[in-house]
């Protein structure tokens, strides 16, 4: 029974560490099956400053340090996994790899976190690092003196318009929908800037180019016409998705494939729970996962022991009636 | 500076010294960034799960002056997102990535690059 667990937790950002921290500390044997890098989300913040506690630590050591205190209580862990199916509804849980190893448990955290949204159009991929970008900090530079373009409307995009106008002659901001979901003053200082310019109701249909990214095609959702933007480099940044595609005929989800949780990160399914970026929330940050991370490790602890309990119970309950039965055969005789 | 796990190269000598003196090498050339970090913990994890002890990981920051050996390379002229990681066979190019990549790519690259082959 080398494969079965206590618990297995589905992903190694900050909530499903935190789980494997609690779940192995109260002596109960835990696996992490993990997708992507260990640390999640979290491993990609230069600086966290507000983490109770730590004055200032990279993500990545934090992330690090999470992963050694979980080993140390003797947490098992297997990263860059592929999950292939699941089976959640038994009382013994099994998780099905594309290895085809089979890992069962008594019960399950969901914490398989977020990722940023690609736009999935033809050439995104081909162009990855040869002009389509996903992160400012990183590659503004290499487009020091060029023309670019940046497709979103919140927050990111607008900051991130901005912030790429140190490098860029001029940016072209690509959005959807005909008004911003950012803030007033990040639209402002965007509108503001006179390096900007806003191509609105209009989505990128296609990366072109030979070696390198040379242009885009531009389609007006509205009138369906398509026009060539020539441009040197293109910034995605049109939020995040949770990584729940595999659960969607498993777990009750949302409408945005978020998984819906009670107050004890209770899903929907007996001895589920979820935590992290993935569930249904409204604030996400490194603290908010790990609180939720705690609390799922202690309700399915507590959900483990009662069931251990209720098995004992009816254990004693069949030798009780065994016995009365053997007693009541006895007398006849 | 690089606070990950891997071996650094801070120097171009050692640089140098790295890939003339190993057969295989994957160097991941990037700062302590989002699409590089994801990099760096997927070699972390090939280094520690010990399937390609044949190959040697090092990083490099893109931002050192002595990291021109890897910027200024044929290879990385098109290149428009770091990290640049660069697989090198016997002191030479065979392979060479710009931005983020998934495990599935970077241990594609690695069996086919760096193909272990039995000997007769």
């Amino acid at each position: 029974m080398d494969n079965h667990f206590d618990a297995i937790i589905i992903g190694a950002g900050p909530a499903g560490l935190t789980a494997g921290i609690y779940l192995s500390r109260a002596r109960l044997r835990t696996l992490i099956l993990n997708e992507n890098t260990i640390g999640g989300q979290l491993v990609l913040t230069h600086e966290i400053a507000n983490y109770p506690g730590v004055e200032s630590i990279s993500g990545y050591q934090l992330g690090n340090i999470m992963k050694k205190q979980a080993k140390s209580f003797g947490c098992e862990i297997k990263s860059n996994i592929k999950i292939k199916d699941m089976d959640l509804q038994s009382d013994v849980k099994s998780v099905i790899l594309s290895d085809g190893t089979t890992y069962t448990a008594n019960g399950i955290v969901l914490s398989p976190g977020g990722r940023p949204r690609n736009l999935g159009v033809k050439g995104e991929d081909t162009f990855k690092g040869k002009g389509v970008s996903y992160c400012a900090t990183c590659d503004g530079d290499f487009f020091t003196g060029k023309e670019i373009v940046v497709v979103g409307g919140g927050n990111s995009a607008l900051e991130e318009a901005v912030s790429l106008t140190k490098y860029a002659t001029k940016v072209t901001i690509v959005h959807q929908f005909d008004n911003f979901q950012a803030f007033e003053y990040a639209v402002e200082e965007a509108k503001n800037n006179p390096k900007i310019n806003f191509i609105m109701e209009s989505m990128i249909e296609e990366f072109i180019g030979n070696e390198k990214l040379e242009s885009v095609d531009v389609i007006n959702l509205k009138t369906g016409m398509i026009n060539n933007v020539k441009t040197d480099g293109v910034f995605i940044f049109i939020g995040y998705l949770p990584n729940s595609d595999f659960l969607k005929d498993t777990i009750k989800l949302n409408n945005s494939g978020e998984i819906l949780v009670n107050a004890e990160m209770a899903t929907n399914i007996k001895g589920v729970y979820a935590a992290g970026d993935s569930i249904a929330k409204k604030y996400r940050q490194v603290t908010t996962a790990v609180g939720e991370g705690t609390i799922a490790a202690l309700a399915l602890s507590n959900y483990l022991h009662e069931e251990k309990t209720k098995k004992k119970r009816d254990e004693d309950k069949n030798m009780n009636r065994l016995a009365e039965l053997i007693d009541n055969s006895k007398e006849y005789k | 500076m690089l606070t990950t796990n891997l071996e650094h190269l801070l120097k171009a000598d050692e640089h140098a010294k790295a890939i003339k003196e190993n057969e295989n090498v994957m160097v991941c050339c990037g700062r302590m960034g989002p699409m590089c970090i994801p990099v760096y913990g997927i070699m972390e994890e090939l280094q520690e799960e010990g399937n390609y002890k044949h190959v040697k990981f090092y990083d490099m920051e893109f931002d050192n002056p002595e990291s021109h050996v890897i910027r200024n390379l044929p290879e990385v002229r098109n290149f428009m997102g770091i990290p640049f990681t660069i697989y090198y066979k016997n002191g030479k190019v065979v392979e060479a990535t710009s931005s983020i990549q998934t495990k599935d790519k970077i241990t594609g690259i690695l069996d086919k690059v760096f193909a272990v082959t039995e000997k007769a």
